[in-house]
């Protein structure tokens, strides 16, 4: 009973480690997205802000990036998908004694380093474009088109394994049905077997845009005057990160949570009306089958729709809620807490002195009993002040600066480190 | 009647690699006929069928349909319809859009075909069930799906490979004069195949044996059934008790045939093999347990079997005796059920009595597998 009871815990608690280290990164840099600090932090919260999001929209770079990085998707999708059917195709019609080198040598792309894919693409198709006396600013050395051919060459592979895995399901007959039927091959293949392989078709697509989308290894050879995503992003953080780079990350969460979630709903919905079908009377056929609740028993849907809902609020107050109030405060209170702090120094040094006089009238008396450590007081009593002076000038300075470079690079690093740089 | 397009294979050959998967197959199908070829499995019935339909090309010989040779004609532009071993319904298509087909292949407008979609649903005995999946109807009903969309193709002749095995008995039995009648009411060409004598039997006009990628004989059911050309045939379609020996004498059309272990009897000689049976030949002689009745225990003579009863059973229609026979097959008699009574003779000597003219004797040869 108990040794159950253990066992149980212990699994939530793996699960739920096991979670945050999936999850946790994510999570918390999406979190820095809507912090106002200029370096990305969760804690201190300072203010809800999305501005990083415009800053993001802003940055010419990271949308070239984003434009790039969608041409160069596409561009690889609708090459490797067709290479992956192709290879696919023809693994099912090769002769089955060279079937297994055949799919080892298709397959190998996949086990090769993006790193030699990129440099053998550029050499090669270096090669050939001399081979043709090209100049350098052919199509055959255009970033865009390496990029995609070099891509292609190991995305293709993958999409070959979702599309195979699917059309070993295939039932050859089928074809051969049409045939009889009176079809030509082609309208055999575009009725009958691409509709059996449009799911796979789709998964193929998807699984080569994002691998195309977040490859950086192969492209970083390859992309010429077309930089990528990843390359701008590479780039920029070398130069020191931002919350705009969370905000992209929410965002790509956020999408990818999103479409999760619809693939998820869809599945489910063709499962109810599936069943709805097969309980459906003729009758109910003829007409068209409504399905209520349809949504109801679908928790992806809700959970879709929540998620929706959830990101049209935030945009919306997005658009009507300014941080700049509580940026203001913010600034407002460390510019007193600055003061406060000045104000004590102050006040300490004052006191000091207070008592270095009092000591020092009292020296007289005592000089000769214990003039070392009275005397070691004394200079700490002298020097001590100086120090922390020094620094509650820098501090003050930098507190004078904050209401207007603050927004800028202020709050990147502790207020006292820009104090003593600036000095 | 303009009797439909015939069939001819002529000096057919087909070869996988070294196997031959048919051998020399030579059959004339009249226009308008239902044909069977009947085999056990993996004598190459299908491969005949997709040899007609266009998927194979033979090795060797021709395949004539009306007339016309159809070499290098592929399979969308011959004037047959196939229905698969497994039917190969579009999974994907609404049960309409699967029998229309051919006709969105000829580019007919949505309409069009739902129309002759909602005619030949009408005419298998599925009104209004066009808007269902393949997958959503009962093997019968998908069955008849499958002859109503290669109806739809309007072929000449329809090849039908094995379309009723998936289903059960009476099913099947049903499904069989629902066939025929189809047939007739169409009046085109059927080629079907089947490793089912029944099936050949109730269904055709005409039943092409095979054996391993020969057809041993090709005529009538009737014929094949009283008249078998080979000891294949005769083991093959229905029951049937063999005698092996050696033909002792021939007279006109009976030999007198010296068995191993039931003395020396006599035998019609199989239409087929008249004059080629020789004094000496291995023979074997078939009497179907039908036409086998009891005798006086004891009697000789050259119609007469005598042997030990091993069991006995009641089948309802018949009492059915076994009683030990060549080759260590049990020997069956079905004794007609007329109320009479009937005791138990396990153990005892029994004299069965045929005659003649039931008994077929054919050269020695290969029997069909039990
Ligand atoms: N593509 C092929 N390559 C090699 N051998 C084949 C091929 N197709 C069929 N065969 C062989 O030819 C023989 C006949 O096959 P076929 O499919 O015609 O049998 P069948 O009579 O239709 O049997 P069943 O009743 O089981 O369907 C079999 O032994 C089979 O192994
Ligand atoms: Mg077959």
């Amino acid at each position: 009973m108990t040794t159950d009871k253990i066992i149980r815990v212990s699994i939530w608690v793996y699960l739920g480690i096991f979670f945050a280290y999936l999850l946790g990164p994510l999570i918390i840099m999406s979190v820095t997205a809507f912090n106002s600090p200029s370096f990305p932090r969760m804690t201190p919260w300072e203010c809800l802000t999305f501005n990083w999001f415009g800053e993001l929209f802003r940055d010419e770079r990271i949308l070239n990036g984003i434009w790039n990085s969608i041409l160069v998707g596409f561009g690889t999708v609708i090459l490797s998908v067709s290479m992956g059917l192709a290879g696919a195709l023809m693994l099912t019609q090769i002769w089955p004694k060279l079937r297994a080198t055949y799919y080892t040598i298709i397959i190998a792309p996949i086990l090769i380093p993006g790193v030699v894919i990129g440099i053998s693409t550029l050499v090669f198709w270096d090669r050939i474009n001399r081979m043709l006396g090209l100049g350098a600013d052919s199509f055959l050395s255009n970033g865009l088109f390496l990029t995609i051919i070099g891509q292609s060459t190991f995305i293709a592979s993958y999409c070959m394994l979702v599309l195979v895995a699917r059309l070993q399901r295939y039932d050859m007959a089928l074809t051969e049905a049409a045939l009889d039927l009176g079809a030509t091959h082609a309208q055999a293949f575009r009725k009958v077997l691409m509709p059996f392989m449009m799911p796979a078709i789709l998964s193929a697509s998807v699984l080569a845009f994002l691998a195309s989308f977040e490859n950086y290894n192969t492209t970083t050879f390859t992309f010429g005057e077309y930089p990528t995503l990843t390359i701008e992003l590479a780039q920029k953080v070398r130069y020191g990160i931002t919350p705009a780079i969370s905000a992209l990350a929410f965002m790509i969460v956020a999408l990818t949570v999103f479409f999760a979630l619809v693939n998820e709903a869809n599945i489910k919905r063709k499962k109810m009306i599936a069943e709805a079908r097969k309980d459906a009377t003729v009758g109910e056929l003829a007409g068209k089958i409504e399905v209520p609740g349809l949504v109801s028993r679908n928790p992806a849907a809700i959970a879709l729709i929540v998620l929706v809902i959830g990101v049209a609020t935030v945009t919306a107050s997005a658009m009507t809620y300014s941080p700049d109030q509580c940026i203001a405060d913010v600034q407002e209170q460390k510019r007193l807490e600055t003061e406060k702090r000045i104000q004590e120094l102050r006040d300490r040094r004052a006191k000091d002195a207070a008592e270095k006089a009092a000591a020092e009238g009292a020296e007289g008396g005592a000089s000769q009993s214990a003039p070392k450590p009275s005397n070691n007081s004394g200079f700490g009593g002298v020097f001590a002040p100086n120090t922390l002076q020094n620094e509650a000038e820098g501090a003050t300075d930098e507190g004078g600066a904050g209401s207007s470079n603050n927004s800028g690079f202020g709050n990147v690093f502790d207020p006292n480190a820009i104090g003593n740089d600036s000095n | 009647m303009s009797a439909g397009v015939g069939v001819d294979l002529e000096n057919l050959w087909i070869r996988f690699g070294d196997f031959v998967a048919v051998r020399d197959a030579n059959v004339h199908i009249k226009g308008g006929d239902f044909f069977s070829f009947l085999g056990p499995s993996g004598c190459g019935k299908t491969t005949i069928l997709r040899a007609v339909s266009g998927f194979l090309e033979p090795s060797e010989g021709n395949v004539l349909i009306g007339g016309n040779n159809m070499k290098g004609i592929g399979p969308n532009k011959r004037p047959t319809a196939l229905i698969f071993q497994n039917l190969a319904l579009f999974p994907l298509m609404k049960v309409w859009e699967n029998i229309t087909f051919s006709m969105e292949i000829a580019g007919a407008s949505a309409r069009d075909r739902r129309k002759r979609a909602d005619e030949l649903l009408d005419m298998i005995a599925l009104p209004g069930q066009g808007d269902k999946l393949p997958s959503e109807l009962s093997g019968g009903q998908r069955q008849r799906v499958a002859i109503a969309r290669a109806l739809c193709a309007e072929p000449d002749v329809l090849l039908l490979d094995e379309p009723l095995s998936a289903l059960d008995l009476k099913l099947r039995q049903h499904m069989r004069t629902e066939l025929r009648e189809i047939q007739k009411r169409v009046g085109i060409t059927f080629i079907y195949i089947t490793h089912d004598q029944g099936e050949a039997l109730t269904m055709s006009d005409d039943i092409a044996v095979m054996r391993a990628g020969v057809i041993d004989q090709i005529a009538d059911g009737k014929t094949i059934y009283n008249d078998p050309a080979t000891a294949f045939a005769a083991s093959f379609v229905g029951e049937n008790n063999v005698f092996r020996g050696k033909v002792l004498e021939v007279r006109g059309d009976q030999a007198l045939i010296r068995t191993n272990r039931s003395g020396d009897l006599l035998s019609r000689i199989s239409t087929a093999n008249q004059g080629k049976m020789n004094v000496g030949d291995d023979a074997m002689m078939f009497i179907r347990p039908e036409a086998l009745s009891l005798a006086p225990t004891g009697t000789q003579g050259d119609h007469f079997v005598t042997a030990k009863v091993n069991h006995e059973e009641f089948e309802g229609n018949s009492f059915n005796i076994f009683m030990e026979g060549d080759g260590g097959k049990e020997l069956k008699v079905a004794i007609p059920n007329h109320g009479q009574s009937f005791d138990d003779h396990s153990g005892q000597d029994m004299t069965l009595e045929y005659d003649v003219n039931n008994a077929v004797a054919v050269p020695a040869g290969e029997l069909a597998a039990e």
